[in-house]
């Protein structure tokens, strides 16, 4: 990485200094370290909220940059999830069965430990054989390659099929949509291999790891920081050069670019492919701390708020990504958590359980018609970043094009 | 002169209707054309089937020295073969600058992994300089390109398309918007760049054709109407009947 790329954006060394600090504070303030102000839950909500942002400025560069609406990618986040969740699973029922087995006379023999892994797993949903797709549970090295390797191909598959068609617009966020139900029905399944709607549990627990999750949180907040400080990095990269040119250029007008001669097809599916790869990461991340997944992680809804906290914290800038869905997602804990009062009508009690997501709903539209830099619009006061002085349109004719309240000088 | 593209006997039905009928039409290297007739007359429609975005229903598109077949190739392929176009429309990319724009243009390899490791050289900055002078943008190179007014906008996308350095420069109604003075420079551009590639030009405006002082092709309803001099063409009895005496 260049000087110049720093020196072209400052935004990255802020962005990183910030979360530095957040991390930190968090991590001084916390159980694990002994001050104990912040929880150990809410350490772990603060780790889950960074995976978030992570898969948010995955969704900022399919949405922002490329102009694609994406609205499958929590189904990555989910696959994510589920491929270490295997390994977690697998190998601490393994070392509870050899703990119990070693109390008999007569040492169990391999094929009997392996059996009572798969009862104490399968027992749920009424099977103990291993299904194929467990193949590599036992070692942590693969199932952390098939945490990118299994959505990679997910995504290049489904993105070469769809690109390759001409698919755009609306048409391709329903298939999007389609994907991730798709994926949500057969996880429901209990023949599916990934015990069905019970899902994977018991995930936060390391096995081996005998330190307190006290500790445990502290770790995973360092990793998801890492994860996320990272991740920014690249994207920021990614959007900076003549590959971000082009990319933004597909997202305005897309014919415009293919007639220079850029295929571009193949920008899309190496975008698709790289963003479903970092939400796999993020998801990696994320179920660790959730301690447990299942499929309804993966429902068609949750890919619609990671559009929703996109579209709030400002699109087509990575730090409004960021911003949208911290801001969003930990509201949203607050508000569904019990925490935020009701409102007493005296006709009527407004119970925010039931009504943030109309809330939300209204704040989306409000934004989307009123804002549409989002809450990162607020930077543009502080930066003087003024708007376009051009009086005309959209920025491009496509359905993904930045709007022209949405740009900047 | 040898023959740089050649389409024959093409035809395009949209929903029935008959856009481009059996049409003919060939043009040399270094040749400067002139396109003229009425609306509707499938000039457009022409420019889509050379350059991939219509495919014809039949009929044979051949390019350059191989007489490769076009109408299997994708637009990005038959654009690096060598196939530059204007649009109508002007077309840039707004929320970019005009450095950015004219850079994407400038013909370098177009893979996406070599675009990730590109970084602008010395030398494709000075090239950049050279063609923002050659559209009068110099001192518009560091501005968004959505903030241009609609001639500079249609000077820009010429210089894009001079940076692609096509062999083939297919332009749809350059001078549209432009104030005769910004007209009579685009016709110099224009004139001098067919000096060293085909250029096939699309314009309503009969003084601007006049100026470019080539051969013309009148198309009318899909088809070649009259092909010669300007002079030759407007005294041919169809071309006044269709569309110079309405
Ligand atoms: N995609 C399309 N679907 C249906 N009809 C089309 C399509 N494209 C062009 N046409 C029709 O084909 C005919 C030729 O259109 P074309 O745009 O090529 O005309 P033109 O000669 O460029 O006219 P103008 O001078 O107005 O630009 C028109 O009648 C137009 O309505
Ligand atoms: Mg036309």
């Amino acid at each position: 990485m260049n000087r110049s790329f720093v020196a072209k954006n400052p935004s990255v060394l802020i962005f990183l200094a910030c979360l530095a600090v957040f991390t930190l504070v968090v991590t001084i303030l916390s159980e694990g370290f002994g001050i104990g102000v912040v929880s150990t839950s809410f350490v772990k909500t603060l780790g889950k909220t960074l995976c978030l942002c992570l898969i948010a400025v995955a969704m900022d560069l399919i949405w922002g940059f490329v102009g694609i609406l994406s609205l499958g990618h929590f189904a990555f986040f989910g696959l994510g999830g589920y491929m270490i969740g295997m390994w977690l699973m697998y190998e601490r029922t393994r070392l509870i069965v050899v703990e119990s087995l070693s109390q008999s006379d007569i040492p169990p023999t391999a094929a009997e430990v392996t059996d009572a892994i798969g009862n104490q797993i399968f027992g749920v949903v009424g099977a103990s054989e291993f299904p194929l797709i467990w193949v590599f549970a036992d070692s942590l090295v693969l199932q952390l390659a098939l945490v990118v390797l299994v959505p990679g191909l997910l995504a290049l598959v489904f993105g070469w099929l769809a690109f390759r068609s001409r698919v755009t617009g609306v048409y391709l966020s329903i298939l999007t949509q389609a994907m991730t139900l798709a994926l949500a029905l057969y996880l429901f399944q209990n023949d599916s291999g990934l015990r069905g709607n019970n899902g994977l549990s018991g995930l936060q627990n390391l096995p081996g790891v005998t330190a307190s999750q006290d500790q445990v949180s502290l770790w995973f907040l360092w990793a998801s920081a890492a994860a996320l400080g990272a991740g920014y990095v690249l994207a920021a990269w990614l959007v900076w050069g003549k590959f971000g040119s082009v990319i933004r250029g597909i997202r305005d007008n897309e014919a415009r670019v293919r007639f220079l001669g850029y295929s571009v097809e193949s920008y899309k599916l190496a975008v698709f492919t790289l963003t479903a790869c970092i939400a796999a990461i993020a998801g990696a991340l994320y179920y660790p701390q959730a301690g447990i997944i299942n499929p309804a992680e993966v429902a068609p809804i949750a890919s619609i708020y990671l559009a929703v906290w996109v579209a709030i914290g400002g699109r087509g800038r990575l730090y409004g990504a960021v911003i949208g869905a911290a801001f969003v997602s930990l509201l949203s804990t607050w508000f569904t958590g019990g925490q935020a009062p009701d409102i007493p009508l005296g006709f009527y009690t407004i119970k925010w359980v039931d009504w943030w997501l109309v809330l939300l709903g209204v704040s989306f539209v409000l934004v989307t018609l009123f804002a549409p830099k989002g809450i990162g619009g607020l930077f543009d006061l502080i930066t003087a970043r003024r708007s376009p002085d051009r009086h005309g349109a959209d920025l491009g004719p496509d359905d993904g094009a930045l709007r022209e309240q949405e740009a900047g000088r | 002169m040898s023959t740089l593209l050649e389409v024959s006997g093409v035809s395009v039905t949209f929903d029935g209707f008959r856009a481009i009928n059996n049409l003919s039409f060939r043009i040399g290297e270094a040749e400067l054309r002139a396109v003229i007739g009425p609306n509707g007359a499938g000039k457009t429609t022409f420019m889509d089937i050379v350059t991939g975005k219509t495919r014809p229903d039949e009929g044979r598109v051949l390019w350059g020295d191989k007489s490769q077949s076009l109408l299997k190739m994708s637009e990005a392929r038959i654009a690096q073969a060598g196939i530059g176009r204007k649009f109508q429309k002007p077309t840039v990319f707004e929320d970019q600058t005009v450095q950015e724009n004219l850079l994407m243009a400038l013909k370098k390899p177009r893979s996406w992994l070599s675009v990730l490791g590109y970084r602008p050289v010395a030398s494709d900055l000075a090239r950049v300089e050279e063609l923002a002078a050659e559209i009068g943008l110099v001192e518009a190179l560091s501005r968004k390109s959505g903030e241009l007014s609609h001639g500079q906008k249609q000077w820009l996308e010429i210089g894009m398309l001079l940076a692609q350095e096509p062999r083939l420069l297919l332009v749809d109604e350059p001078a549209a918007g432009m104030t005769p003075t910004e007209r009579e420079h685009t016709t110099d551009i224009l004139v001098r760049a067919a000096q060293t590639r085909a250029v096939v030009v699309v314009e309503h405006d009969m003084e601007f054709v006049r100026r470019l002082n080539c051969k013309v092709t009148v198309l009318h309803e899909g088809a070649v109407l009259a092909e010669g001099s300007l002079d030759h063409v407007t005294a041919n009895q169809d071309v006044i009947d269709v569309y110079l005496g309405r």
